[in-house]
């Protein structure tokens, strides 16, 4: 069994337990996914499945994708993403996966893009604090001091400092799997997951022991 | 698919018999606790100074005065720890956050009812 599945972030929201407390919970759509290629140590020189979620236009699916694709014969899809597997014997092509595969109580690990903030100073990209605002203070956002002087007369490496923040690929570990609709294709984790709403996510079973 | 799917999964868990209480309203809030095995009902009676609308979040404020010391208690709208909510008084109000109540005390803290 491959514990794996692509899906979409809905929407957060938030639940009670049994004892009254509240659960905050991301409502992800998983699957259904569809194997779309199956590689092998003898083709491919390792073992994996490829499996495809989401769909897309026969018009907008370039020539070699469609090739590919049609193979499966069971359309496009939106994103395409590979997933190692011990024993490839169990699965063929045109294969369905559901979100049946997670069980309630499990963890899973949850891999997404990130919202991207754009170009973000140290206050806003790394929390510095920021400086005084009056009394003619001219460093109120300003990243400070990025060093020594002569020794060692250069910025050491991995300085932070001010760059590009978010739109990036995190992954978020040990996510406790609070119900499974499997009608819906409906996986609720607890906690926040990576990125906006209807962006598209990872969801695996985690290695991490709870 | 979106967002009527996570409604429909609100809904599972929304608390539907809870009467339509108002800011200015007096209830008493019948709250289930548990000790250990045993589960028993508290009831906390007050003026309701706030609701904090939402979906599942919603929450509301009661507040109250016990041995002269203002107390609130913050009760999450559809929480299974609520056994029943009575409303004892419908008040008459102004606005819809009663946090002036805070300043007031016994005569002046009243609200006028609602006929």
């Amino acid at each position: 069994m491959v514990k794996a599945l692509i899906g979409r972030k809905l929407e957060m929201t938030q639940l009670f337990a049994e004892d009254g407390s509240v659960v905050p919970v991301t409502v992800v759509e998983a699957g259904p996914c569809v194997v779309t290629q199956v590689k092998t140590v003898e083709r491919d020189g390792y073992r994996a499945l490829q499996i495809g979620f989401g769909s897309r236009k026969a018009k907008n699916v370039n020539r070699p994708m469609k090739g590919h694709l049609d193979k499966v014969g069971k359309g496009y899809f939106q994103v395409l993403k590979e997933v190692r597997v011990k024993d490839v014997s169990d699965f063929e092509i045109g294969q369905d996966l559901s979100v049946d595969v997670f069980e309630v109580g499990e963890r899973v690990d949850v891999i997404g893009t990130s919202k991207g903030k754009g170009f973000a100073g140290t206050i806003k990209r790394w929390g510095f604090q920021r400086g005084p605002a009056a009394h003619g203070s001219k460093n109120i956002r300003e990243p400070g001091s990025t060093g020594n002087a002569t020794f060692p007369g250069r910025v050491i490496k991995g300085k932070k400092m001010p760059g590009q923040k978010g739109n990036k690929r995190v992954t978020v570990m040990g996510l406790k799997v609070v119900d499974v609709r499997p009608e819906q294709n409906l996986l609720l984790v607890r906690g926040a997951v990576p990125g906006a709403k209807n962006g598209i996510i990872f969801i695996r079973k985690s290695n991490r022991v709870a | 698919m979106g967002m009527n799917v996570v409604e429909s999964i609100e809904s599972d868990f929304m608390r539907l018999d809870i009467p339509p209480f108002r800011v200015g309203d007096t209830v008493k809030v019948h709250v289930k606790i548990r000790e250990g095995e045993k589960e028993r009902i508290q009831v906390f009676e007050g003026v309701v100074i706030r609701h904090h609308r939402g979906r599942m979040g919603a929450t509301f404020t009661v507040r109250k005065v016990s041995y002269g010391v203002g107390v609130e208690r913050i009760f999450p709208l559809h929480s299974p720890q609520l056994d029943k909510i009575e409303i004892l008084r419908r008040g008459r109000v102004r606005r819809s956050r009663l946090y002036y109540l805070r300043s007031l005390v016994g005569k002046a803290a009243r609200i006028r009812e609602k006929r």
